[in-house]
């Protein structure tokens, strides 16, 4: 998958918070292939740089982090948080989050648009956290948004994906962009259902870290995530009304 | 090792133990080893008991199966060995287990808890009315986890010190001192995060305490939410412990405003009761924590190491000062082989 003109191996990313312990992370990052987890700067660092040693621990993994701006609420604190992020994780990469409803946690594509145009100006490479909506993705790539990142419903709800028409319709609008659904995935069956649909990759976090055991948990979404985008690359069948029997039944006996 | 190192007293030549840190790792340690015989002295760098520890702001609660739910299940044994150590010790610990509960809408939390915890039995709203009449009709759902029990931190620490003492051990406040360079047989360092171990973090908590004459809690109250679950841990005069947030941070601020709203909904949404509660103290604590968030005891020549105790301090100081007593053991008897 391309994210910005990196080439990345893993087509899963993870998020890192609310593990039972930062070494049940590192063995689920593992267990999960992952390439790129993201870290939120806001919540886990009450001040800058305080979350250091927990960064530290990530990075010794080895993968890339993607900063994110989960729980800004307004313009402004979305591009300061991603100012300070930028700082903190030397990354034009932001995982740009800005929250609309507090019940929901769905983003306010108002807001996107505009801190997407704002981070864009300054050198940002931005990842959107998004909806379905057609129109506010054009908005974002015209204002310089190369990833976008779709609910799949809302963030922790476990509820798969909500509106597959509007995903399929988002991947059919834009071939040639990075797709990645985000957010909302529950079990492996709903990550391999975006690969299916042809999305470049899944960003999925309490899926595995509430999970009972989330190194487990991890592995799972590894394979479901590469069956899911083998199906894909297979030209799967389209669902049919009349029965088609698997073995043809010409020349058999038919008996009254 | 011999079975003398972990349960026998000293014998010979009694050691003089220096701690340092007096937080629930150190006087715990300090306690264990002064009623096995030896000299103890605990050094603490706060000029009160408990000024600058982590379990000054704990929630006091023994509650090894529900901690597992998240926890490695290596705390449960030592955690329901720690219920009878500190009922020997320290008054007013309390045996009526704990109650977990969750509103209507979050029942799959009830569930899930469920699955992954031991020692839990479901209760109705009736059950839930018999063990907490206050409760009654505000939940239908929850778990009784009968075999874990709750104390007063605070007390605790100060009937610790008290016992330590009654051993003929000291305790030196605005006592700052490098247990490298501090004199004694043995050292103990139970600093938390004071300590400059590169593999020990921060776990920021934040906590509040209310007053209340309108609600009575007799165990503490676990409210399952999928964003932000709490405890309430009810203590004597109609105080509540509300706790506690868990972030990855070693700021040492005040408690943020939204910690604060998030604890005080919680609470809220535990009992209305709470609305005309007063505050009482609002404040952050930072946890030490190692990688896999268990405790380590370790011994460096004649320096033992405790540290790590994480949200665990009352409910695993106990098995740690025994194996902290052990390694103590193990140095004296080195030196005198």
């Amino acid at each position: 998958m391309e994210i910005y003109g990196e080439t990345i191996g893993s087509r899963l990313m993870l998020g890192t918070a609310r593990y039972p312990s930062p070494e049940i992370l590192k063995e689920a990052i593992r267990a999960s292939g992952a390439e790129i987890v993201t870290v939120s700067l806001r919540r886990e660092a009450a001040g800058e740089r305080a979350g250091q040693k927990f960064w530290d621990i990530i990075r010794e993994t080895g993968v890339r982090v993607l900063p994110n701006t989960a729980g800004c609420h307004s313009v402004r604190q979305a591009v300061t948080t991603a100012q300070m992020a930028r700082e903190v994780f030397g990354t034009n990469w932001i995982k740009l989050e800005v929250i609309g409803d507090e019940d929901t946690l769905q983003p306010d594509l108002f807001g996107l648009v505009e801190a997407t145009r704002i981070l864009s100006d300054e050198g940002f490479q931005v990842l959107a956290y998004t909806t379905e909506d057609l129109v506010a993705a054009d908005r974002l790539v015209e204002v310089g948004c190369r990833v976008l990142m779709p609910w799949g419903s809302p963030i922790g709800s476990a509820r798969g994906l909500n509106n597959v028409y509007g995903l399929r319709a988002m991947r059919a609008r834009f071939p040639e962009l990075t797709l990645i659904v985000d957010a909302g995935i529950g079990v492996p069956s709903h990550a391999a259902q975006a690969m299916e649909l042809g999305y470049e990759g899944v960003l999925l976090s309490s899926a595995v870290a509430l999970a009972g055991d989330p190194v487990a948990m991890a592995r799972a979404f590894k394979l479901s995530v590469e069956a899911g985008r083998l199906a894909f690359g297979a030209d799967p069948l389209e669902p049919r009304d009349m029965a088609e029997p698997s073995t043809p039944v010409l020349g058999q006996a038919v008996l009254a | 090792m011999s079975s003398s190192a972990t349960t026998g007293k000293m014998s010979g030549n009694t050691p003089r133990i220096t701690v340092v840190g007096a937080g629930v790792a150190g006087l715990a340690t300090a306690v264990t080893l002064a009623e096995r015989g030896g000299r103890v002295t605990v050094h603490e760098r706060a000029d009160s008991l408990g000024g600058e520890a982590a379990s000054w702001l704990a929630g006091g609660m023994l509650a090894p199966f529900c901690e597992a739910e998240t926890a490695d299940p290596a705390i449960i044994a030592p955690g329901l060995a720690a219920i009878d150590w500190w009922g020997d010790r320290v008054p007013g610990v309390s045996r009526g287990g704990t109650l977990v509960v969750a509103a209507g809408r979050d029942a799959g939390e009830i569930r899930r808890f469920a699955r992954r915890i031991d020692g839990a039995e479901p209760v109705d709203a009736s059950g839930i009315a018999r063990l907490e009449p206050d409760l009654a009709e505000r939940f239908r759902q929850g778990l009784h986890v009968a075999a874990e029990a709750h104390l007063d931190p605070r007390e605790a620490l100060r009937a610790l010190a008290e016992r330590l003492r009654s051993f003929g051990g000291t305790i030196r406040l605005s006592s700052t001192v490098d247990p490298a360079a501090v004199d004694g047989d043995v050292v103990i360092d139970c600093r938390g995060i004071a300590d400059d171990d590169p593999a020990l973090r921060s776990v920021r908590g934040e906590m509040l305490i209310l007053r209340t004459d309108e609600l009575l809690l007799s165990r503490p109250v676990r409210l399952l939410h999928p964003r932000i679950p709490i405890y309430v841990v009810p203590r004597a005069d109609g105080h509540f412990m509300v706790g506690a947030t868990m972030v990855e941070s070693d700021a040492p601020g005040g408690v943020t405003l939204r910690s604060a709203v998030d604890l005080m909904n919680a609470a809220y949404a535990l009992h209305p009761a709470f609305a005309e509660a007063e505050i009482i103290e609002i404040k952050a604590g930072l946890r030490p924590a190692f990688p896999d968030n268990l405790p380590r005891v370790t011994r460096n020549g004649r320096i033992v190491s405790v540290n790590g105790l994480y949200r665990h301090g009352f409910l695993l100081a106990p098995d740690c000062a025994a194996r902290a007593a052990a390694l103590t053991l193990e140095h004296h008897e080195e030196i005198a082989a």
